[in-house]
């Protein structure tokens, strides 16, 4: 198994946060797996990427310009990585902040998430980052839900493991969202 | 007992130096390398070493002079501009023939440049920016695997020579997060360390310096330096081969871009191209002898570095004459992807 995943939005969406939660449930599923931040000088508000690679064989390149999966947190962002996901491969949009009908292409596989409504359904915008890894971990399966909730607790520090549950119930959300979404 | 960890490379390479026994660390703060200084500033403490955040990269690289003639394992981080800044205590920690282990996240340059990866300071790193006839031996990882592996090699090595060792990575192997084997320490055997100067009551007094003013001496100070560089060419030189059976195009690239080298030349395997990987893990002593030997095969080589063309002539250098050399640079910005290396050896093969 091979794949490679490129996520982007802006500073202070918890965009790096997804990514090294996912990459920590590919490790701990014994998968080989490489987290690239692309973060430089910028801060909140600036563009936040991060590529994460799993592979059950050796990684070679930790870069990727053409990845098989792409998660769009921003409008931005569509622009920038929507023309060079692979054809055929998938684009996750969160549909809070990008309007599905930007994209052009279509020889992709789109889901469209509202992950703000949905996070302010649990109260709480901030975990729109985790309702969009839900959905992208349900409609993928490149680790399996339950590893990705246990690894909540390998990426947060201790002060912080009181979020785990809201969290958790975050990526649930978006996993439901997903599974009773058709593809556009 | 081996454990698998999944960390960044900067912090692999600070956790393999407090392994091989470092308990000395001199820095100044610079991105991208600063996990390194944040990770000793907490866990120096708790194995009862010594953290400094100095007051530049001179003040940390003449710290590190001290620490080392009084015997003790001690390593300074940065990135480019801070090394140009060091480069004169290299120089002083070559003449003195005292171990160090100097760590470079090359960022871009020149000047301030960028904080994005680059592999432009290879000639800093294996000719020297200090004055005088020295050499440092360079060791140039891959992974976060071998940013940790190599470390504890950096600390041994700068031990048997008495000479500092400079580890050259970049952004790119510093921020990544990757999965690695933590393997024990496994020291390689060293001669005695009789030569520091931590008191001398009950023995004879003795020196160590860089300035030989007597008739002779600097000359013998020299070729006894010129020996020990010799030596590490037969016995510390390190590569890898990848793929390079039967291939008709070996590509010659180290770091980074070796390993995006290699998803290209799987890419360029899937479409019949027989192309194979030789990469320099020691970048001085260069691995001259084994790409002359597979010079003698293959005579289609392809350099790919992240600068505009260093290594490409010790390349150069190492083939057989018949041999054809051609270069593809890739600028600091973003690092080169695997599809943009495929492109540069279908030109050439």
């Amino acid at each position: 198994m091979y794949h490679e995943i490129i996520m982007s939005g802006v500073g202070g969406q918890g965009i790096m946060v997804i990514g090294s939660l996912l990459a920590q449930a590919a490790f701990m599923e014994n998968l080989n797996v490489t987290y690239t931040p692309i973060y430089g000088v910028e801060k909140r508000g600036g563009h936040a990427d991060c590529t994460v690679v799993i592979s059950s064989e050796e990684i070679g390149s930790p870069i990727v310009d053409s990845p098989q999966s792409c998660i769009i947190m921003s409008r931005p962002s569509l622009g920038k990585y929507g023309p060079r996901v692979k054809p055929g491969g998938f684009l996750l949009l969160n549909s809070s902040f990008v309007d599905p009908l930007e994209v052009r292409r279509k020889d992709l596989d789109i889901l469209s998430v509202p992950a703000l409504e949905i996070a302010q359904t649990l109260g709480n915008d901030r975990l729109s980052n985790m309702v969009i890894i839900g959905a992208f971990v349900e409609k993928t399966r490149v680790v399996s839900l339950d590893t990705l909730a246990a690894a909540l607790s390998q990426i947060f520090e201790e002060h912080y493991h009181h979020l785990l549950p809201a969290n958790a119930a975050a990526i649930s959300k978006g996993a439901e969202y997903a599974r009773n979404s058709f593809h556009q | 007992m081996e454990k698998r960890l999944f960390l960044r490379g900067n912090h692999a390479l600070a956790i393999g130096a407090i392994k091989a026994g470092c308990r000395f660390y001199f820095g100044y703060p610079i991105t991208p390398q600063n996990d390194i200084p944040e990770f000793f500033s907490k866990q120096m403490v708790k194995v009862e070493g010594c953290f400094i955040q100095a007051e530049s990269e001179v003040a940390s690289i003449n710290m590190i002079l001290g620490a080392s003639a009084a015997g003790a394992r001690a390593m300074t981080s940065s990135s480019s501009p801070g090394l140009s800044l060091m480069q004169e205590g290299l120089s002083y920690l070559a003449g003195s023939e005292l171990p160090a282990v100097v760590v470079n996240i090359n960022r871009s340059g020149p000047g301030l440049g960028g904080i994005s990866a680059s592999q432009g300071d290879y000639f800093q790193a294996t000719r020297g920016g200090g004055h005088g006839d020295y050499r440092t031996l360079v060791l140039a990882p891959s992974s976060v695997q071998e940013m940790h592996d190599l470390t504890l090699l950096a600390f041994d090595l700068a031990d048997k020579y008495r000479n500092p060792v400079i580890i050259l990575a970049d952004a790119v192997l510093g921020q990544i997060q990757e999965t690695m084997v933590d393997r024990p320490y496994q020291p390689l055997e060293l001669p005695p360390k009789d030569w520091i100067l931590a008191g001398a009551s009950g023995r004879d007094p003795r020196l160590i310096k860089s300035l030989y003013l007597k008739e002779g001496e600097m000359e013998r100070h020299n070729w006894k330096l010129f020996e020990k560089y010799q030596r590490m060419k037969r016995e510390d030189v390190r590569h890898e081969n990848y793929l390079e059976e039967e291939a008709e195009l070996i590509i010659v690239s180290f770091g980074t871009a070796a390993r995006v080298a290699k998803s290209a030349i799987r890419l360029a395997r899937a479409e019949g191209l027989k192309v194979g990987l030789f990469r320099p893990i020691t970048l001085f002593p260069f691995p001259e002898k084994a790409l002359f030997d597979l010079s003698q095969r293959v005579k289609r080589f392809l350099t790919i570095e992240m600068n505009t063309g260093q290594m490409v002539e010790d390349v150069k250098l190492s083939v057989a004459r018949d041999a054809d050399v051609h270069f593809y640079g890739h600028a600091p910005g973003s690092p080169p992807a695997p599809e943009e290396l495929l492109n540069a050896l279908k030109k050439v093969y």
